[in-house]
């Protein structure tokens, strides 16, 4: 069956790349309604971060006495808050913060992780044992905890933000890198290449590290909606971004307190914007990594 | 099922039909088989890949996946309508009634439980044995299917067990709770051929003892004429030929039976018998060069040796209870040489060091002892991790066994094939390489507009073209080829078999030939090196070494083929 398969598709002409892999994107998007629909709400929350501060309209940070605590209405969609200031402007703002950070702090471990744990699944020997302690250690805190004490250690700035939630998402690329390199570490294809005349580290680089992209974009995807969690729960604890900075979890810690009293809007729109680029991110990464694979690519 | 007619064969399929449900389109996977098995006799069900054998040995069991299903037929075992069987009387019926071997025997136990212990398991889910007597009724199991010291190795996991080993406890399960008809899918690829033999004729004896009736799906015609009495020929989901095993093997009557046959590597052909348009052309036999001539390849006590299991057990290091254990050669010493443009094959079993000794000369793993001398110069110095800068890199270049393993998952042909170019070959990105990988693709028959597929687009030997198509791509003036068709087709192998005769005549190239396949090497090459146990036992002409082996093992090896009745 795959040889008369094959003969078929000779004589096509090979469309230009790019067209290749938004057909190849239409086909995913087609085949997976979920992730359709992961992909929208991902549009959504880019577009909200990009535009936000001239799509809103009001001022996110100007508080208006008159205005304070008033339920949703046509005019303020969203309410407003106990100093006035319109919730929905807020909530539409703080997706750019929020986004930086975690887009951020999961590019940096990212890269760091998958480059401790390739290496090391790659050489093993002592690299490997030292590597897979230090992460073994980082491993041993509970995970939030670590990143509270980092940042009341070094610092209470969003920059350290990114860094702590940096550090603690760390050790999960190290291990799937690791794992994912280590598996393949003798594989034909990877002789080959050094037949070829590919140094050790290009091999690796070049020949290896690329297979191993898809089960990270998973981990990538999911790690996103977790960084996000994270960097709103430093915030709502008070560390990191500081009012009147616009941010899911610091208007959710400020709007706790007005529950009790009746006013949920508070606490509620920040806390459903959270829970859908969550929601969005998890369900990303399916779709991600049939993006990235190229068998899927039939 | 005890009131069985006296003339009612035990298995009997009409007219079935299988489809599967993809993402093209419904496929049929198998159109109108019709087979009958009387009790007691084997059939042989042969074909190549994708043409339906396995799944319409699935379909009698019912274990298709979830994407297949029964279109149309019946099959009727011993009068009962297993399309229509309850999923309950399937599962009394798989393992006690018929029962299957698969292909891959580590694939088919458990890692965790010890062999015995999965005898067991079957014993007890059949109600063939209580709790009580399991362990005797296992051991004995295991003493049916002749493995040494069966109280021993009752406790034994699959990792400790050598691949022929593992089948053997899987005929063990299979046969455990004495069913009528046993389907064995392939049982021996991947074995070496005199373990081929051993397990072969221990399904075979088993099965005559106990007046089974046995299933044997292969596609190896010859295997299923020297076992079977019975051959039907499959193409595409289609049965082509029915007919005996003596019949198919003498005078097979379709087409396709025939250019199966022709396809065979058998004693007494040439490479060129096996395609199915006979070319004229005689064999190109390049002449190696002059004896007096230094040799291209010098190999003189090659060593390989590895620690062996346990010494480096820090802990026993620890409480200085380490015994001097002595390390393990897996190449033991060797000599031979090379000259150029010469075809010499490397023969033996698994695990007698001829892929290390492959792998060594290729550079991709460090020696321990003695030299390898290219054009006189000693390469076994230089470590392997930095062989891929050394100036002799692009004269050595392999072709890996497994075309599928050997490609990289994420790279097109084109980007495979020219890889060597760009590091080794000076060769510039864009319309250079582009030609380069143009003039491979046509060296070794590939279609060009195949080259911008990834690997999983391409059929099987199309990928093993890639991987050829590569390895000449530096003009090497060594190849070394493991088992390069192993993995594929017998009508695929011939057409690869040609082609490596037709390139090493115009390249100029030497070939190692690594194989346990004597047939194929006989084919192909010059010389013999016969390898056990890490060390050679025997080398010669390859007519001299096939037709008068000096040392019983290649004997052995030799008498280890099929042979079918002719």
């Amino acid at each position: 069956m795959s040889e008369t398969g094959t003969i078929e598709h000779i004589a096509a002409p090979r469309p230009h790349p790019a067209r290749q892999f938004v057909h190849h994107l239409a086909y995913v998007l087609r085949g997976n309604p979920v992730t359709l629909l992961a992909f929208g709400l991902f549009v959504l929350i880019v577009l909200c971060a990009v535009f936000g501060p001239s799509l809103v309209p009001y001022n996110p940070l100007a508080s208006e006495a008159g205005q304070a605590l008033k339920p949703p209405s046509l005019a303020h969609w969203f309410g407003t808050d106990n100093v006035g200031r319109d919730v929905f402007s807020r909530v539409i703002v703080a997706a750019r913060l929020d986004m930086l950070i975690s887009i951020s702090a999961v590019a940096l471990s990212f890269v760091a992780g998958s480059a401790l744990g390739a290496l090391a699944g790659y050489y093993g020997g002592w690299f490997d044992r030292i590597s897979g302690r230090l992460i073994d250690t980082i491993m041993a805190f509970p995970l939030f905890v670590l990143a509270m004490g980092i940042v009341a250690a070094a610092g209470n700035t969003v920059q350290n933000v990114v860094y702590a939630t940096a550090i603690i998402n760390l050790p999960f690329y190290a291990r799937v890198a690791r794992a994912e390199v280590n598996v393949r570490r003798e594989a034909g294809f990877v002789q080959a290449a050094r037949l070829s005349g590919n140094s050790s580290l290009r091999t690796l680089a070049v020949h290896v590290f690329p297979n191993a992209l898809p089960p990270m974009m998973i981990q990538i995807s999911l790690n996103l909606g977790w960084a996000v969690l994270n960097a709103a729960g430093l915030s709502f604890i008070g560390l990191g971004v500081r009012p009147p900075a616009a941010e899911w979890g610091i208007m959710v810690a400020e709007g706790a307190n007005f529950i009790v009293a009746g006013e949920w809007w508070l606490a509620l729109f920040p806390g459903a914007a959270l829970m859908i680029a969550v929601f969005t991110f998890n369900l990303l990464g399916d779709g991600l990594r049939d993006i990235v694979d190229p068998q899927r690519r039939t | 099922m005890d009131a069985v007619e006296v003339h009612t064969p035990l298995l009997e399929v009409h007219e079935l039909t299988v489809e599967f449900a993809t993402r093209n389109g419904t496929v049929r996977a198998v159109e109108h088989v019709d087979l009958t098995l009387p009790k007691g006799s084997t059939l042989g069900i042969v074909g190549e890949s994708g043409s339906g054998k396995s799944v319409t040995s699935y379909a009698v069991l019912r274990i298709l996946d979830r994407a297949g299903h029964i279109a149309r037929g019946s099959i009727r075992f011993s009068g009962v309508d297993l399309v229509h069987a309850s999923e309950p009387d399937m599962q009394d019926i798989r393992g006690r009634e018929i029962s299957m071997i698969f292909q891959n025997p580590r694939a088919a136990l458990n890692p965790i439980r010890s062999v015995g212990k999965q005898i067991e398991d079957v014993l007890l889910r059949h109600s063939q044995t209580t709790k009580a007597h399991a362990r005797d009724a296992a051991i004995e199991a295991l003493r049916l299917v002749r493995i040494a010291r069966p109280q021993e190795r009752y406790d034994a996991y699959p990792f400790q067990l050598s691949g022929g080993m593992c089948q053997r406890i899987v005929i063990a399960i299979a046969l455990a709770c004495q069913p009528q008809l046993l389907i064995a899918d392939e049982p021996t690829t991947g074995l070496d051929v005199t373990t081929q033999k051993a397990v072969m004729d221990l399904i075979a004896d088993l099965t005559r003892e106990r007046h089974m009736s046995t299933i044997l799906i292969t596609h190896d015609l010859g295997l299923a004429a020297t076992y079977c009495d019975h051959i039907m020929v499959m193409e595409k989901g289609r049965v082509v030929e029915t007919a005996s095993a003596r019949q198919v093997f003498a005078a097979p009557s379709h087409p396709y039976t025939q250019r199966l046959m022709r396809a065979t590597p058998r004693p007494g052909i040439s490479v060129r018998d096996l395609l199915p348009d006979p070319i004229s052309a005689p064999v190109p036999r390049p002449e190696p060069a002059m004896l007096g001539v230094p040799p291209l390849l010098e190999v003189a006590n090659l060593v390989k040796e590895y620690p062996s299991a346990g010494s480096g057990a820090w802990f026993s290091r620890l409480r200085g209870t380490t015994p001097e254990t002595k390390p393990f050669r897996a190449v033991d010493g060797i000599s031979f040489s090379l000259r150029a443009g010469e075809s010499v094959g490397l023969v033996g079993e698994s695990g007698c060091g001829k892929s290390t000794t492959s792998s060594m000369v290729m550079r991709l793993l460090d020696v321990s002892g003695g030299s390898i001398k290219l054009n006189g110069r000693d390469i076994g110095i230089v470590p392997a991790a930095q062989f891929a800068a050394d100036p002799d890199r692009a004269k050595l270049q392999m072709v890996f066994q497994d075309a599928t393993d050997s490609l990289n998952p994420r790279f097109t042909a084109f980007r495979s094939i020219v890889d060597p170019l760009y590091r080794l070959g000076n060769v510039g990105r864009g319309a250079t390489a582009r030609a380069k990988a143009a003039e491979l693709a046509d060296m070794v028959g590939l279609p060009r507009p195949l080259l911008d597929r990834f690997p999983h687009q391409l059929s099987g030997g199309q990928k093993a073209r890639v991987g050829i198509a590569r390895a000449i791509a530096l003009r090497p003036q060594l190849l070394i080829l493991d088992e390069p068709t192993a993995a594929l087709d017998v009508s695929v192998q011939a057409i690869v078999l040609n082609l490596l005769m037709e390139l090493r005549a115009s390249l100029g190239m030497a070939y190692l030939f690594v194989s346990h396949d004597l047939h194929v090497v006989r084919l192909l090459c010059d010389r013999v090196i016969v390898m056990r146990a890490g060390a050679i036992i025997e080398q010669g002409p390859t007519e001299r070494v096939m037709h008068q082996p000096e040392h019983a093992y290649t004997r052995e090896l030799l008498d280890a083929l099929p042979h079918p009745p002719s």
